[in-house]
């Protein structure tokens, strides 16, 4: 089993995008399960996700100790609470960032991957400039460091799930995924 | 069609496959999305179905009976202190015998306001007579909203499908969403031998003293009772159509248990998880699921525990001034049987506390290293 | 339509499961509890509609004009109209059966 942990602000999109990519992992024939942090979300607050993923039915409920990866939609939370609590040896950080990995000031036993998913998000014209929904193109950047879904799965989970501009979110999930870097 | 759900869709479509024709509801987290849908689904004319607004959860009832009583499906969906509002007609659909089905997604009462899960709320309808069915996952949830249908039109008695809060209504889980020709052929027309019609009036519910009373509720236990057989029916047919299938409990690795697990609900996952890695280690522990609780398995609770050394209850909710409610359907339910292990009772997961494998091996090493049974444990509790 | 049968059994086994009348209320008159009976003076009646809101049963009908009608197989007597009539147009007489 594979657990991912989404950390976001109200209004980025983080349970959208674990409801997104629990959907292409069911595309990709295995099992899934996408859950937010239980509780009142507001926007800007800091929200949290999760994220399942097994080659078999998942009877698991209850909140994720210690994921394997960890996905950050907004680089401020970096700051302000601790991203990495929890996360497994070896796992990966994919960070919503302009930085390149080594420029990203968090050390421990882990990988970092970062995208420029605000860039691409305005770009493609998701959310407004002020408040930029991130969630698809950081979904790409995940997928590119873990290889955990396939890239043609989350696309089309992407198409069928967005509440809108669903080409749009593809895009910027695909060219997100072409632009990670890794560290 | 295997998707992506959250629980309280699992709810929704199951409604939405059962063709129900009248839903009253009012909205409460964390319930909101199951009515959100089905008003959608009422709107866009996917569901051939009167969605009727109204202003309590107790007028949301009220209008599922009338509904009901002019030989409609109906179904609403409530949550906690929505639950206890609708409660003088949980009682008002089972005595004019509604067979509405209700989902109610398990939250904690207040004060304090809370909005996560605990069983409190549901297990305070016990002695109304509306059947409970405990949910473990979104298949299940939705499943089940077609089953109670099919089982409660043939007894004329409402049914409700209980989910835990947050643990499954916000959770997303692939659902297989069947065919809706598939469940048609499941789930006939609901067809009452009564029905309020103008064209040919009667009097229901009209004021009846002792002398027909005591008769009227004796035929609800009658109909209870022959529950039992109609959801291992309802079920088999269920396995046949869909090749899934629950029972009214369901045993894990309890053959050769020397200690079994007694849970209900989204912890029913978890402690799977733990009695894998216990029987890992060499421990012959065992896990027992109750699935429907009202009327409640005392055949099957016997058939499964009568063998085992030691019982562990698991209850998220609590009878206060006594203990676990599952625990005191569970010792009562073992008192006249020859064959009775003795049992522990543990109170885990209130308010939303998150009960996970550790804290299920944590009870069973209790209970395993404990001589005399405790009847209420609290597990986890912050001292100091 | 059904006969008038006494809403009685022998037993739980050829009982309905709810209470239910047995007949129906269209030959199951109701009117027999009343001892004091309504009539309307058209004469003072100006049709308004009122007793007609306010009959619980309903027993009283509107003919097309907007003029009540009471439905004596169905009138229980309780005298509410009297009570709501704003002209005094009805009035209760003693039940001569």
């Amino acid at each position: 089993m594979i657990e991912v942990r989404l950390h976001g602000r109200g209004g980025q999109g983080s349970v959208v995008a674990s409801k997104m990519l629990a959907s292409a992992i069911l595309k990709d024939g295995k099992w899934a399960q996408a859950f937010p942090e239980f509780g009142v979300e507001r926007r800007g607050q800091p929200v949290t996700a999760f994220l399942r993923i097994d080659t078999k039915p998942i009877g698991a409920h209850y909140r994720i100790y210690k994921p394997d990866h960890i996905i950050i939609l907004d680089p401020t939370l970096l700051g302000q609470i601790n991203v990495t609590e929890g996360l497994k040896d070896g796992g990966w950080i994919i960070i919503n960032s302009s930085k390149s990995p080594d420029k990203i000031d968090i050390k421990g036993n882990f990988k970092i991957a970062t995208v420029d998913a605000t860039e691409i998000a305005i770009k493609h014209r998701l959310g407004s400039k002020a408040a930029p929904i991130v969630n698809t193109a950081i979904i790409g950047a995940f997928i590119k460091a873990t290889q955990t879904v396939g890239l043609n799965s989350i696309l089309q989970a992407i198409k069928e799930e967005s509440p809108a501009k669903p080409e749009e979110n593809a895009m910027a999930a695909k060219e997100a995924y072409d632009n990670t870097m890794l560290e | 069609m295997m998707k992506v759900i959250m629980g309280n869709h699992a709810l929704s479509y199951g409604a939405k496959l059962s063709r129900v024709q009248v839903i009253a509801a009012y909205p409460i987290t964390p319930q909101t999305q199951v009515v959100e849908l089905l008003s959608e689904m009422c709107a866009n004319g996917e569901l051939d179905a009167k969605f009727v607004k109204v202003e309590s959860e107790h007028s949301a009832m009220a209008a599922s009976i009338g509904a009901s009583a002019v030989g409609a499906r109906a179904f609403t969906a409530t949550s906690a202190q929505g639950l206890a509002l609708m409660h003088e007609m949980i009682h008002w659909a089972v005595g004019a015998r509604t067979p509405i089905v209700l989902g109610n997604i398990n939250r904690a009462m207040g004060p304090p306001w809370s909005i996560w899960t605990e069983q409190n709320d549901s297990l305070s309808e016990r002695d109304t007579g509306i059947m409970q069915v405990y949910c473990e996952s979104n298949q299940e949830v939705q499943d089940t909203v077609i089953q109670s249908f099919r089982v409660s039109e043939k007894l004329l008695l409402p049914c409700m499908v209980v989910l835990d809060a947050f643990y499954l209504s916000h959770t997303y889980e692939p659902v297989d969403i069947p065919e809706q020709s598939l469940v048609d052929e499941y789930l006939p027309a609901f067809n009452p031998p009564y029905r309020l019609d103008p064209d040919d009036p009667h009097t229901f519910g009209s004021l009846t003293d002792s002398k027909w009373y005591y008769e009227l509720r004796y035929k609800i236990e009658v109909a209870m009772n022959k529950a039992r057989d109609e959801w291992k029916k309802a079920n088999e047919e269920f396995e046949n159509l869909f090749d899934r299938g629950y029972g009214l409990v369901e045993d894990y690795k309890c053959e050769d248990a020397d200690l079994i697990l007694i849970t209900s609900g989204t912890i029913t996952g978890t402690a799977r998880i733990a009695v894998d890695i216990l029987r890992e280690k060499g421990k012959k522990v065992g896990l027992l699921k109750i699935r429907v609780f009202r009327p409640f398995p005392i055949d099957e609770v016997r058939d499964v525990l009568g063998g085992a050394k030691k019982v562990a209850c698991i209850d998220r909710n609590i009878s206060f001034g006594h203990s676990g409610i599952f625990f005191a359907e569970v010792k009562s339910a073992l008192y006249n049987n020859s064959n009775r292990p003795p049992i522990w009772g543990y109170i885990a997961g209130l308010g939303g506390r998150d009960v996970t494998p550790e804290t299920v091996m944590e009870i069973v090493k209790r209970t395993e290293e404990s001589d005399t049974p405790e009847e209420l444990i609290w597990i986890g509790l912050k001292k100091g | 339509m059904s006969e008038a049968k006494k809403i009685d059994w022998k037993g739980v086994d050829d009982m309905p499961e709810m209470a239910v009348s047995l007949s129906s209320m269209r030959v199951n008159k109701t009117a027999s509890w009343r001892n004091l009976k309504p009539i309307i003076d058209y004469d003072k009646c100006k049709p308004c509609g009122i007793c007609w809101k306010f009959c619980p049963e309903p027993a009283i009908l509107l003919k097309e004009d907007g003029s009540p009608v009471i439905d004596y197989d169905y009138c229980k007597g309780c005298g509410i109209c009297v009570e709501e009539c704003p002209r005094k147009a009805i009035t209760m007489h003693r039940e001569e059966r």
